[in-house]
């Protein structure tokens, strides 16, 4: 009866060295960078103390200073976060199709439009931002065009995954019927993609509300400037009336898509 | 034939109605646009004097200027350490506030103060934390990693109590049921279930903070970003460009990386 006495074990030997080189690596990586980072300790020291003074300085709230700038600056960012959500789709949708494999079978288009995805996604909105404002100037367009190409890498390849897990049934039975690509698009992928589609936008939006509040601090427009300018003058009591207005939005874009996505899935 | 075609004219009626509710919102999503563009201050003059700068900049920024790769290296240094040491402390932290955030676990009283303070780690952005602890602990890489902590949290946390409460309880009882304590009914009822997801969310945190380390320096929470922002002021476009191409091969990497990761859990 050898086979009772079988120690049983989760993983085999070339897995358990690999888990255990993965946790050794970020270990010894988290001790490296311990050492080695700039941290001036003194700075750690007082910091609570730094902080307390701050928070001593913001309060009380400056309510008188929302109808002056803020409201406005506020309206900005969210028309900010939603064109720029909707300027996102007019990219995103053709290169969700071109990596979607079962869209599109060539892999060099896959590569290309892999390309555009990563490197929308590794520049920072903030970055993006930086470009944009160099081309046309300090503003709202900035900001709206940071927030698209910024989003580009997200929308798309969620989109692409989703198209993906199409079922190719009903897409096989429209081409067998000698429908042309524009109707196999309509009425095969359209309608199953759909729901996957407006849950990405939403919290696309959702995440470009929270992004729309700092493109300012660069000069993209919104509540960043707002926020900047009085930072600059240390006006800290104003900064905490903006931080309170960020707050407020965020949280209520937050129930709204919650709510949206309720209804719609 | 005749028939087929008087029933074919009868029915000519969509089945599928839009209904009054849809046409609404299609109304009001287009109004929003009209009133949005315009708000916007776009016009052609301004658009194609964009585009006439934007091809200078491309101009300047290329061929990209490698030549001071010795700030560039420090800078990335600093920023994956930032990264490093804010993902895994901030992925350590996670797994415990995830298990307090957890209703099915902690009792109201734990939980909802818990989950409080996750929901305010996420709603800000990263960069608006960050100018509060530049503030409150000065400039350098400290301020980058408290930042890049708090939002680690505020995401992991909220995802990981996500999938503890999505958990089959029979193992729980099951583990409870031999007198455990709570420890071992974490360690052997509740881990080993939702684990592999843990890893996924770790990840894609490691991704994110990957990314934001390259930001926050932009107001002057140390990395890469810090270099970034100080070539951008100098119009150092053929800089930025070095800076930019460093940037996205690291995610790059990290994204071949982290599929190995995950292929080994």
């Amino acid at each position: 009866m050898a086979t009772i006495d079988y120690h049983w074990q989760q993983f085999s030997f070339g897995k358990k060295i690999a888990r255990f080189s993965v946790y050794l690596f970020f270990i010894t990586g988290f001790l490296f960078s311990l050492r080695s980072v700039e941290v001036i300790p003194e700075f750690l020291y007082d910091a609570p103390e730094q902080i307390m003074d701050l928070l001593s300085r913001m309060w009380p709230i400056d309510y008188a200073f929302y109808p002056l700038t803020v409201h406005e600056a506020i309206i900005e960012t969210l028309n900010i976060a939603t064109l720029g959500t909707l300027v996102t789709l007019i990219f995103a949708i053709p290169l969700a199709l071109m990596n979607a494999s079962n869209v599109v079978s060539s892999p060099l288009i896959h590569w290309i439009s892999r390309f555009f995805l990563v490197s929308s996604r590794s520049v920072n909105s903030l970055v993006w931002a930086l470009l944009f404002v160099a081309m046309f100037g300090p503003g709202m367009l900035a900001g709206v065009l940071a927030i698209a190409f910024r989003s580009i890498g997200f929308v798309g390849k969620l989109l692409g995954e989703a198209l993906e897990e199409v079922n190719m049934g009903s897409v096989e039975a429209l081409r067998a019927t000698g429908a042309p690509w524009g109707a196999v698009m309509l009425k095969g992928y359209c309608p199953q993609v759909m729901p996957a589609f407006f849950s990405i936008v939403l919290f696309r939006w959702d995440i470009n509300v929270r992004e729309s509040a700092v493109l300012g601090l660069v000069g993209a427009g919104g509540i960043g400037v707002v926020l900047n300018d009085s930072m600059n003058l240390f006006q800290w009591q104003e900064v905490a009336m903006s931080l309170l207005a960020i707050f407020t939005v965020v949280v209520l874009a937050e129930i709204l898509v919650i709510n949206i996505r309720n209804r719609l899935i | 034939m005749a028939g087929l075609n008087s029933i074919a004219e009868g029915h000519k009626k969509n089945p599928f109605k839009r209904s009054r509710w849809n046409i609404g919102l299609w109304i009001l999503v287009v109004t929003y646009l009209f009133y949005s563009i315009g708000s916007l201050g776009l016009n052609a003059e301004r658009f194609l004097s964009g585009i006439g700068h934007a091809s200078t900049l491309l101009d300047r920024m290329f061929p990209p200027n490698f030549e001071r790769w010795e700030l560039l290296l420090s800078g990335l240094v600093e920023s994956l350490e930032i990264a490093m040491i804010s993902s895994v402390s901030g992925i350590f932290l996670s797994l415990f506030i995830g298990i307090l955030a957890a209703r099915n676990l902690m009792p109201p009283w734990v939980s909802v103060p818990i989950r409080g303070f996750v929901a305010l780690c996420r709603s800000f952005h990263p960069v608006i934390i960050a100018i509060l602890f530049v503030k409150s602990v000065g400039f350098g890489a400290l301020a980058g990693i408290l930042t890049l902590i708090i939002a680690s949290i505020g995401f992991i946390a909220k995802l990981f109590a996500e999938a503890i409460e999505e958990i089959s309880f029979k193992q729980v009882e099951a583990i409870r049921a031999t007198g455990a304590n709570f420890s071992s009914v974490v360690i052997y009822a509740v881990m080993p279930q939702v684990f592999s997801r843990f890893i996924g969310f770790a990840t894609y945190q490691f991704d994110s903070n990957l990314r934001n380390s390259t930001m926050v320096g932009i107001v002057g929470a140390g990395g890469l970003g810090g270099t970034l922002f100080s070539a951008f002021q100098r119009f150092d476009y053929d800089f930025v460009a070095a800076i930019l191409i460093t940037i996205i091969s690291l995610i790059l990497v990290w994204e071949f990386l982290s599929t190995l990761v995950r292929r080994v859990f």
